[in-house]
């Protein structure tokens, strides 16, 4: 069971600049704090925090070279306040990987090389992007969400795009389920890119008790037609926006910046709230770390308004889908 | 056809910025034509490196347009680019002495070989990459030398059309006098790429962003009225100039080949 507690409250959304003098008693203040929390079963529905966007560009197959960016990166987030970093899909790899996806690969369990990383989040939280091994010798499109020095869950991408210019499934075996983790946030969701587009997997996390859903991305940009940016970075926020506000949760998005072999990824890493506002977001181009805080009491108002998940009959989609895959399978 | 300019211009010198340095570079050398292309290729440079990092080589042939060469200048003191003429007539006549039979395509042919071995030795001299200045109706029609114009190392104009080109030229503010000509090879007098390929660009780029970025079917090009032979004609061109989109074709012998399964980004570790 996680339970949070209000911390001090900062302004609603800023961009990082320098280091806070208070960074020490800040952090010694905010594990007091949370562990007072743990005491505290009923302050779990409330509270506030903070939330860094990592917009980064890895360095395709430079393992060490990304670690030490994820280190610096996970240090200012921590100067600036936050609770939680995120960063984006396959940040410690790179993403077109194609044959060198073994060569990148990190058993979770026993991965050295990571120690340095784990280290560096005993005071903050942290999301980031690897390719896992199993001892199937399966490859996964991985992200790991890290607290107090530990991997506390790994989620293994669920949608591998494998159209266009995508081919993941050539190169990375499907995961096969979804869990919710357990953190000082509140039950949390991790999704990676191409899960969003399939809003079943919203879905399953928000009636597993997630409130805040974080979705992985390196997403290149596509479609320059219109006056409003790529086509694919509307198509997110639109997707971010509708899907916050139906499932009544927060929605981080953390895409990545750079260029591989001319795929260029336009960043656009954004905060929705449980309302579907865009409460942060970050540059269209290079590298960003955006901050935000998050409110929980925004979702219990949002779901005041708006009960559709109060209202949510899981018995009746459950009813339904076994009918149509039942239909399916006999067509 | 629309076309976000100023987005297209910011990724484009982004792109230009990053492939370089990734790859340990700051310069480019471009070939300029006084055409269209390689205008918006050496503006976009410029902008995005700085004009003393571009190098722009101009190469005429003795039966080139003096045209070309005026317009080409025009670019060159536009943007305060490094510049150099380099006459590529003795390296195609040196060779044709011998080969008296050569028709007007084999000296063509010749002579963007001739100008793709200058920019090539003048990006060692340099310490650059050769910037490319094909765009995506030639590419995809095959109108350009493998080998010859088509090669470069990076290439920030190939996926626009021709009529993308002038739109992202004029919001660049490319020199009138190359936004009003007609487009042309200058191969040898009186060339028009029009001409030769026996449609506009105007026509052929609707048809090639409806049945290449849409992917719209045989059926509803015809429906919206494009015409049967020149739908024809120009997916006859897509499908003759596949090779010179693909590297040499590899006899697979082994478990693990170059250009069949051996399969990593040119950007691998950077």
């Amino acid at each position: 069971m996680a339970h949070f507690i209000t911390l001090p409250s900062r302004c609603r959304t800023r961009r990082a600049v320098a280091e806070s003098p208070l960074r020490g008693l800040g952090c010694l203040a905010r594990r007091f704090f949370r562990v007072l929390a743990s005491f505290v079963p009923e302050l779990t529905l409330t509270g506030k925090f903070t939330v860094a966007l990592a917009q980064v560009s890895p360095k395709l197959g430079l393992l060490s070279e990304n670690l030490q960016l994820h280190l610096d990166t996970i240090r200012r987030a921590q100067s600036e306040g936050a609770d939680l970093v995120v960063f984006p899909e396959l940040s410690l790899t790179g993403y077109i990987l194609q044959d060198l996806v073994p060569d990148v690969a990190i058993d979770p369990l026993n991965a050295p090389s990571l120690q340095p990383l784990l280290q560096g989040c005993k005071d903050i939280a942290c999301v980031f992007g690897f390719v896992e091994v199993s001892d199937r010798y399966n490859y996964y499109n991985a992200a790991a969400y890290v607290s107090e020095g530990r991997i506390r869950h790994v989620h293994r991408k669920l949608y591998l795009p494998t159209y266009g210019m995508f081919d993941e499934m050539r190169f990375f075996a499907m995961g096969e389920s979804l869990r919710t983790v357990p953190t000082p946030f509140g039950p949390l969701g991790l999704l990676i890119c191409e899960d969003l587009w399939h809003p079943s997997t919203l879905y399953l996390h928000v009636q597993d008790g997630a409130r805040v859903v974080v979705t992985l991305s390196s997403s290149p940009g596509r479609g320059v037609r219109t006056n409003e940016g790529f086509q694919t970075s509307q198509g997110w926020e639109t997707l971010l926006k509708a899907l916050s506000q139906f499932y009544t949760v927060y929605n981080l998005y953390a895409n990545r910046a750079g260029i591989e072999d001319g795929a260029y990824f336009p960043g656009g890493s954004m905060v929705v709230s449980p309302v579907g506002e865009v409460v942060a977001r970050s540059q269209t181009s290079g590298e960003d770390l955006v901050l935000a805080e998050l409110d929980l009491d925004e979702i219990r108002r949002a779901r005041l308004f708006t009960p559709v998940l109060r209202d949510e009959r899981l018995d009746l989609t459950l009813r339904e889908l076994t009918r149509i895959v039942h239909q399916r399978s006999q067509s | 056809m629309q076309l976000n300019c100023p987005l297209v211009n910011q990724v484009l010198k982004g792109f230009i910025r990053d492939e370089l340095s990734k790859a340990g570079f700051h310069r480019v050398v471009v070939g300029l034509s006084g055409g269209i292309d390689s205008a918006v290729s050496c503006f976009l440079a410029a902008r995005a490196l700085g004009p003393e990092n571009v190098l722009a080589v101009m190469m005429p042939y003795r039966t080139s347009s003096p045209e070309s060469l005026s317009d080409a200048r025009a670019v060159v003191e536009a943007l305060g680019v490094k510049s150099e003429i380099v006459e590529i007539t003795s390296i195609v006549d040196g060779y044709f002495e011998a080969q008296s039979r050569a028709n007007s395509l084999r000296r063509g042919n010749a002579m963007a070989r001739a100008r793709m071995i200058v920019l090539f030795d003048k990006s060692m001299e340099f310490n650059a990459l050769v910037l490319g200045t094909s765009n995506k109706t030639e590419l995809l029609l095959g109108y350009g030398t493998l080998f010859g114009d088509m090669a470069s190392s990076i290439n920030p104009i190939g996926d626009l059309y021709k009529a993308d080109i002038f739109k992202l030229a004029r919001y660049l503010q490319v020199p009138q006098s190359i936004l009003d000509k007609k487009p042309t090879a200058d191969l040898w007098a009186g060339q028009s790429d029009e001409d030769e390929l026996g449609f506009t660009y105007a026509e052929v780029d609707e048809l090639l962003h409806e049945l290449i970025d849409r992917r719209v079917s045989r059926r509803e090009l015809l429906e919206k009225g494009f015409k049967r032979d020149f739908v024809q004609l120009v997916v006859n061109k897509i499908r003759g100039s596949q090779f010179k989109r693909r590297g040499p074709v590899v006899c697979k012998l082994s478990p693990r080949s170059v250009s069949h399964d051996f399969h990593y980004l040119r950007d691998w570790g950077m």
